[in-house]
């Protein structure tokens, strides 16, 4: 029988870490959670193939004249939608973590507080580029064709990781604000649908009555799937960039500082 | 079986701060309930030191409140000469804390766990998978080392869970209810991985529901009920506050229980206490001779013993007339004002 001896409990302590050091051991964390899961990933992606399939055969031709014209619209905004979904996945992973006490232990380290976040956030951006790599794919198998080439797709991807950034900082407020995991996922999706659907990443907003037409151009997804969608045709501007981060952007400003204060503030 | 550990290698440090955590007046409400009711508490260095207490006493609102979880509405603490409120982070260096709810990450492996807890501490590379080696030797968990959490059983889970609160020494390190929910032996497993931190040198403040585990493991406990503290002491003065010459009688038929009962309360003037599995009685008897008239008139009255016995109270008579104590302070307080 093994024994624990003062030597396995004395042990001389490292130096402190940097900040930056403890948010890449959470990073790690995330990407050893792909390998032991890798069925979340079937989750994230049969999804939005779901929906490329269905919206191009089925509604391809009723909307855009055929199939093939109407991928080249909808699968720069699937990718959107798809960002969009995954953050929510992550609101549950806090939740879950939160509902298991892993998070008390993290609290009790001397560490930097935003580290366990920033795990998080790597591990978006995996999931965000996994998933968006296999859209793509299944896109060009069907006879998608970027115009932006290389370079427009890379920024597309960019752009995307942004937004996936900001809007996950809803989804965390949600995990940390709702201890189960489940409910997390029914709250998410009850707000994500109607911002994904009442948006142009499915149908041109001009086809709509004038009243959704009004809150559809106004809609903050319907700037980035424009965005994402000129990137990846080569025809972006500046501006369409610009709207397309307004969202991400004020909802790191206003909701990181919540999401700290909340994580902090125990119970 | 008490024990207190060796003070050995901390006596320069112990000098300078003689208690490791020391915390006066903590008060926490949650809404309407006082989960804290102003606690006092004093624990020297190398101790093992148990909160004593049913379900819903504040335990956990205790070591959450010290752990820097929560933040308690009036009162101070130290630790380990940080004070909790105004040095939180290092408070944090100092501590760990091994909560009632296994604080792992089911999906990777034991090993993992400890590789990423060794990175935070700023354990680099190979010296982070030594020390996660290290610590899974010492804990009896090298064979399953490789295998995720999830398939772990509830005492490997409480293993790997203490050794993950120990990948640095800590000052303190806190323990809630830390065999509630385990078998028999893994019980015993943890009690003597418990005993062997203390030996080491770790100050320990453990929470427990369960009166033996503070009498076999803590040097000091104190009692807590309702967010106050109720008494505290050793064991041995815990015992000796409620008084000796305790007789503790069993029938052998259990219908008898409640006969034997009354004539123990007529015969000695004693209120007879039943005990936690409900086949004994046991009451204060004074001398041998009082206790021995009163064996006689059982059997005279034709209920026959399966057992019976002389001694001290049992910690869990301790705490019942401990509470009932509590209990008649309040309401005659009450009746005061």
């Amino acid at each position: 029988m093994s024994e624990i001896s003062a030597k396995t409990i004395k042990i001389a302590r490292p130096p402190q870490p940097s900040a930056l050091s403890n948010a890449l051991v959470f990073g790690w964390r995330a990407v050893l959670k792909f390998r032991h899961v890798p069925e979340q990933m079937f989750d994230l992606v049969m999804t939005p193939i779901m929906f490329t399939l269905l919206f191009t055969f089925v509604f391809g031709g009723a909307l855009a004249g055929s199939p093939d014209d109407y991928l080249q619209f909808l699968l720069p905004g699937i990718l959107v939608q798809t960002v969009v979904f995954n953050s929510v996945y992550s609101g549950m992973g806090l939740s879950t973590d939160l509902s298991k006490g892993l998070f008390e232990r993290f609290r009790s380290l001397p560490i930097w507080s935003l580290a366990p976040f920033a795990g998080l956030m790597v591990g978006d951006v995996l999931r965000h580029f996994i998933a968006g790599l296999i859209i793509l794919t299944i896109g060009l198998i069907l006879g998608y064709r970027p115009e932006g080439g290389i370079v427009g797709v890379a920024g597309a991807f960019l752009l995307l990781f942004t937004i996936g950034f900001g809007v996950g900082w809803i989804f965390l407020v949600l995990g940390l604000l709702i201890r189960s995991p489940m409910t997390v996922m029914t709250f998410g999706f009850t707000l994500i649908m109607p911002l994904t659907f009442a948006s142009n990443i499915m149908v041109r907003p001009e086809t709509m009555p004038g009243w959704l037409e009004a809150f559809v151009v106004r809609n903050p997804v319907t700037h980035m799937a424009t965005a994402i969608r000129g990137l990846m045709n080569g025809t972006a501007t500046m501006p369409d960039v610009l709207l397309a981060l307004a969202a991400p952007v004020v909802l790191t400003l206003v909701l990181s500082p919540v999401t700290l204060w909340l994580y902090r503030r125990g119970n | 079986m008490n024990r207190t550990a060796p003070a050995s290698t901390l006596i320069s440090e112990a000098a300078a701060f003689p208690f490791a955590i020391t915390a006066r007046g903590l008060v926490k409400h949650f809404g309407e309930v006082k989960a804290l009711d102003g606690i006092d508490l004093d624990v020297p260095r190398g101790m093992i030191f148990a909160v004593l207490g049913p379900n819903g006493a504040g335990k956990t609102t205790l070591i959450r409140t010290l752990a820097t979880l929560t933040r308690a509405d009036a009162g101070t603490a130290t630790l380990m000469g940080h004070d909790l409120a105004s040095d939180p982070h290092g408070v944090r260096s100092e501590i760990a804390l091994t909560g009632q709810f296994a604080s792992l990450d089911e999906d990777l492996t034991g090993r993992e766990n400890l590789i990423m807890l060794a990175r935070l501490w700023g354990f680099k590379g190979r010296a982070a998978s030594d020390r996660a080696d290290e610590l899974l030797a010492a804990f009896e968990l090298s064979d399953a080392a490789r295998k995720q959490v999830k398939s772990y059983s509830g005492g490997m889970r409480r293993r790997l869970d203490i050794a993950a609160s120990l990948v640095v020494t800590p000052g303190v390190l806190f323990l809630d209810e830390p065999t509630t929910g385990l078998d028999p032996s893994a019980r015993q497993g943890v009690w003597r991985m418990i005993r062997q931190l203390a030996a080491a040198g770790v100050t320990i403040l453990l929470t427990t529901q369960y009166l033996d585990e503070a009498d076999q493991l803590a040097a000091r406990i104190a009692v807590i009920d309702k967010g106050r503290k109720i008494a505290e002491g050793t064991s041995r003065e815990l015992k000796a506050q409620i008084g000796s010459g305790f007789l503790h009688v069993a029938p052998a038929d259990p219908a008898n229980l409640d006969r034997a009962a009354a004539l123990l309360e007529k015969l000695l003037g004693n209120t007879v206490h039943h005990n936690a599995e409900g086949g004994q009685l046991s009451v204060i008897a004074g001398s041998s001779k009082t206790a021995n008239q009163a064996l006689s008139a059982l059997i005279d009255a034709g209920i026959e013993l399966s057992d019976f016995s002389m001694g001290s109270p049992s910690l869990d008579e301790v705490f019942f007339a401990l509470r009932g104590e509590a209990t008649d302070d309040a309401s005659s307080k009450d009746a005061a004002q």
